[in-house]
């Protein structure tokens, strides 16, 4: 069978990204939502097929290079992000995906998450939460709520949960983003702007488990729930929510905090989102919206995305300076330094 | 009166001191003098773990070690002809490796009621006393000579009594008739924009000299002549030096780029240091934020194409072994360096040992082929680095160097090849998309290498067990049987490919000293001794230790007794008993320090004569 080559960006579509073979998720998973939209995603960012890798580490979504039709790499438990980093510094034309989630990222992989993140690496990590052991069948995770009851905590999780965006901008990631499985638009949306940023670019994007932790983001899908606990960001634009009939406003005092107020059409008491700050104050707080303080909706979209230069670009650029610097290495030169010392034949006759 | 001069064929001296005191430098000066004289010269450097454990304290005892000889040598010496100790802990510590009747130097100005005490000697007594007749005792005063000579010299205070190591060596120089000139180059060359320092430095070290001369305490100097070696350019390198060139030198014969993925530890930290210099060749080196991450870039450096290389020591070696395991599965060439120190857990870090090798062999899940190579030298890891590239990417694998400290550290002259001689690397390098399949094989069972940025070529690799040919995932039991199969014979193929063992002495005889990694010198010279006095006796060293040499087997055959120093507990030999059923006769060192030709010389003798 002779295979196809496409190495054209302009002609690609989702078809060219789909694997042959079937798709071994539960039915009725978030991780169909999520695989259907980077599918969707990747024909429209102007790169050849060829020139994606995606890379995972252990546990449900990291299932997710053996359903796409690109290079893949399915690692070990946590540790996605030290492969990507390789990867990625060794050839830094490839657009290089990580696929991870809240076990996988934040627990056993945490270390790997913060270095990556302050490294700056070029990396599009996906951070499917689902707030749940999935693949081991229903253990807390590191984003399960306190007390929550799974096979592991019959009394209720002791654990005071994480939450994946705050520990992102604690890390200095230069884009930060959450999203949701349930609502693709916005999903695909925040896929195509870390797609174009140089840097990390991490997204949580929350994921139901409908079999360990069924309904766990049902108060953003509700009909009754979903208008006053999602806060859809965009920038430049006040942080208003529930139709816009309330916004979002700074308390000042010497403890920063966030509090709801009714929109009554002076729109500029509300805070105005700026994903380009470089300071992480405001985005700290938004990012503990909803997730901390159950009180407030959830922020969704950019939260953060701020232009530093990535790790891969400085090893390039100091890779050249050197070069430029020394003269391309021989291997003249890397056995004969200036230390070496010969015998000639005359003293050995000499003897 | 002027000293009279003695011919000697060989000597071995050691300088010791605090760790602050310069002694790895003063030793490494004394050797490249000496190298450059033209006599063979192998050194052993002896550090603490602690970098400045407390002044004086037993703890704190830094030695440098070497040999200089005009025949060719294979060790740093089994005991010490002369014995620099520039304080009481260092000449504690010290003192059980001298020969009877050897010279010991002491820095008399250090012998003071306090650093007595700390050493734990009595500071009422006078305890050179029982040493003055065992040995010939120098009790020189340093410190002040060197403040005498730098009185006048415009320089802070601290940094007169830090040169008092330049005396040390100047005496020296002076003992072994050595020229000055090497080392006063050198001192130009480091401190040539500093003058005042450097002209202190000269001043101290022709001091030094110049008191051996007049002093009246030496009475004979010695002339080691130059050695017999082959023709040719060499330097002096420690094995982690070596090891570092070779994989650059490896990237440039197989034209891929060398990525260096690490976490610093003890002893293997040098090779990252060094890499770290050969940006200009494309090198790419990633300080990891641990040892996981230092081989999980790796691999990832493996699958993008490149040259890929992780390095550490045992305790390292256990936080890798998962991706070992990986790369192993997913059949990526990587080259994984483990510079042994004494074990076990963090054991004793600076200090050398064979006992990794088992857990390289063995230490992972499932079954885990993996080759495993071992360098004899510190020249020797130059070829083992080129080696161990070569099957990496010929067959598709992970494989292990090992070293160890001894060899890190250590150094001695290296011939340098000549690089039109150097086989260039091939690799499995696949861009064909009609004919690609991951899982695919040679003849050697060797699988194909596409890179990312292939088109055509995409595909998934992973750790679950897979089909051959396709790679897609395949859990059942054929399949696992299957593969398990084809990975082990593709390691073990390596072995059809290897040339024949090399034997030194008797073909046939009454006893194989047999050995692997840093015994090769101790052995070696066991070996001439045994020759020598007419034993039927032959040296077998063994570099490739996983898969073994085919021609093995017989070989041990060929001998009545074959005898096994291992610095372990006999790790090798439980191999070989197992495969061969050979009654191989062990010899077990687990003291971190090497093996005493003499010791070997005596133990073969007894297992020819029966008694063992």
């Amino acid at each position: 069978m002779a295979i196809i080559t496409n190495t054209d960006p302009s002609t690609l579509t989702k078809k060219d990204f789909v694997a042959e073979g079937d798709v071994k998720w539960c039915p009725g998973c978030g991780d169909y939502s999520i695989l259907s939209s980077v599918q969707t995603v990747l024909p429209t960012l102007g790169i050849p097929k060829e020139k994606f890798a995606f890379i995972s580490g252990i546990g449900c979504s990291s299932r997710f290079p053996y359903y796409m039709d690109t290079y893949g790499f399915h690692t070990i438990h946590g540790r996605a992000l030290t492969v990507a980093s390789g990867v990625k510094i060794s050839n830094p034309d490839l657009s290089v995906w990580v696929v991870t989630g809240d076990g996988d990222g934040l627990s056993i992989g945490g270390n790997h998450t913060m270095h990556a993140i302050r490294r700056n690496m070029d990396l599009k990590i996906l951070l499917f939460n689902n707030r749940i052991y999935g693949l081991t069948k229903g253990q807390y995770s590191p984003t399960s709520e306190q007390g929550k009851v799974t096979k592991t905590s019959l009394m209720g999780s002791i654990d005071r949960p994480l939450n994946p965006v705050s520990f992102a901008i604690a890390s200095g990631a230069t884009f930060v983003a959450r999203t949701a499985a349930h609502n693709p638009k916005h999903l695909q949306e925040t896929l195509r702007a870390a797609a174009a940023h140089k840097g990390t670019a991490f997204v949580e994007i929350l994921q139901n488990c409908n079999i360990f932790n069924d309904g766990t983001f049902a108060k953003y899908l509700n009909k009754d729930t979903k208008e006053v606990e999602n806060l859809f960001l965009e920038d430049g634009k006040p942080l208003l929510f529930d139709k816009d009939s309330k916004g979002i406003v700074l308390e000042s005092g010497s403890h920063p905090k966030l509090t709801i107020e009714a929109n009554d059409g002076t729109t500029n008491k509300f805070i105005t989102h700026d994903p380009k700050a470089e300071d992480t104050t405001m985005a700290y707080l938004i990012g503990r919206l909803g997730i901390d303080e159950p009180s407030m909706p959830t922020v969704m979209g950019v939260i953060r995305s701020v232009n530093h230069v990535s790790y891969d670009a400085a090893v390039a650029q100091q890779e050249a300076a050197a070069i430029e610097k020394k003269g391309e290495g021989k291997l003249e030169s890397l056995l004969f330094n200036s230390s070496t010392w010969t015998v000639s034949d005359e003293v050995k006759t000499k003897k | 009166m002027s000293a009279t001069k003695e011919k000697l064929s060989s000597v071995t001296i050691r300088f010791c001191g605090d760790s602050g005191d310069g002694m790895q430098l003063t030793g490494n000066q004394f050797t490249t003098t000496s190298a450059l004289f033209g006599n063979d010269i192998a050194t052993y450097p002896n550090f603490p773990a602690e970098i400045r454990a407390p002044l004086g304290t037993l703890a704190g005892v830094s030695g440098f070690q070497v040999r200089f000889s005009s025949n060719d040598i294979f060790t740093a010496g089994d005991e010490l002809d002369a014995l620099v100790a520039m304080n009481p802990a260092a000449m504690k510590t010290n003192l059980e490796d001298l020969k009877q009747n050897g010279i010991l130097i002491i820095n008399e100005d250090s012998f003071t009621a306090s650093n007595l005490s700390k050493a734990g000697f009595n500071p009422e007594e006078d305890i050179l006393e029982p040493y003055r007749s065992k040995y010939r005792v120098y009790e020189m005063p340093i410190t002040k000579m060197t403040l005498e000579a730098l009185k006048d010299a415009p320089i802070q205070s601290k940094l007169k009594e830090r040169s008092k190591n330049m005396f040390a060596l100047g005496v020296m120089y002076f003992l072994y008739n050595r020229s000055l000139e090497p080392t006063i180059k050198w001192l130009e060359g480091k401190f040539g924009n500093k003058p005042d320092i450097l002209a202190a430095n000269i001043k101290v070290i022709k001091a030094g000299y110049n008191f051996g001369d007049t002093c009246e305490m030496i009475h004979s100097t010695y002339e080691v002549a130059k050695a017999d070696i082959p023709p040719g350019t060499y330097r002096n390198i420690t094995g982690n030096e070596a090891l570092s060139i070779g994989f650059v030198a490896a990237s440039k014969l197989s034209n891929k780029s060398l990525f260096l993925g690490s976490y610093p530890i003890t002893p293997a930290t040098e090779i990252l240091q060094a890499l770290a210099k050969y940006k200009h060749f494309g090198v790419k080196t990633f300080q990891a934020e641990d040892e996981i991450a230092g081989i999980g870039s790796a691999i990832g450096a493996s699958f993008a194409g490149q040259l890929a290389l992780t390095t550490t020591s045992g305790p390292g070696i256990a936080l890798k072994s998962e991706f070992m395991n990986l790369a192993m599965i997913t059949e990526l060439p990587l080259v994984i360096v483990d510079v042994m120190r004494g074990g076990p857990s963090t054991g004793l870090p600076t200090k050398t040992e064979q006992t990794d090798l088992l857990q390289v062999l063995y230490g992972r899940n499932g079954e885990s082929p993996i080759p495993v190579l071992a360098a004899k030298s510190p020249s020797d890891c130059f070829d083992t680095a080129i080696e161990a590239c070569r099957i990496a990417f010929e067959y598709m694998t992970p494989v292990v160097i090992l070293s160890e400290t001894q060899i890190a550290i250590g150094s001695e002259p290296w011939l340098l090849p000549n690089i039109d001689d150097l086989k260039k690397i091939k690799t499995q390098s696949h861009t064909d998309p009609d004919t690609f399949q991951p899982y695919s094989r040679n003849e050697d069972l060797a699988r194909p290498w596409a890179i990312p940025g292939t088109p055509g070529c995409e595909h998934t690799l992973g750790g679950l067990e897979k089909s051959n040919i396709t790679g897609k995932v395949n859990l059942s039991a054929e399949a696992h049987e299957e593969m398990t199969r084809i990975r082990a014979q593709k390691v073990a193929n390596i072995a059809k490919h290897l040339p024949a063992t090399e034997i030194y002495g008797k073909t046939k005889g009454d006893l194989l000293l047999l050995g692997w990694g840093s015994t090769y010198g101790s052995n070696k010279s066991a070996v001439e001794e045994l020759l020598a006095r007419g034993y039927k006796v032959a040296q077998a060293h063994i570099k490739h230790i996983n898969p073994l040499p085919n021609d093995l087997e017989s070989i041990l055959r060929n001998y009545k007794h074959v005898m096994l120093p291992e610095l372990n507990s006999g790790q090798l030999n439980m191999i070989l008993r197992a495969k061969f059923l050979i009654d191989i006769k062990a010899v077990n060192q687990i003291n971190t320090k090497p093996f005493n030709q003499s010791d070997l010389v005596r133990i073969a003798e007894e297992i020819i004569e029966g008694k063992r």
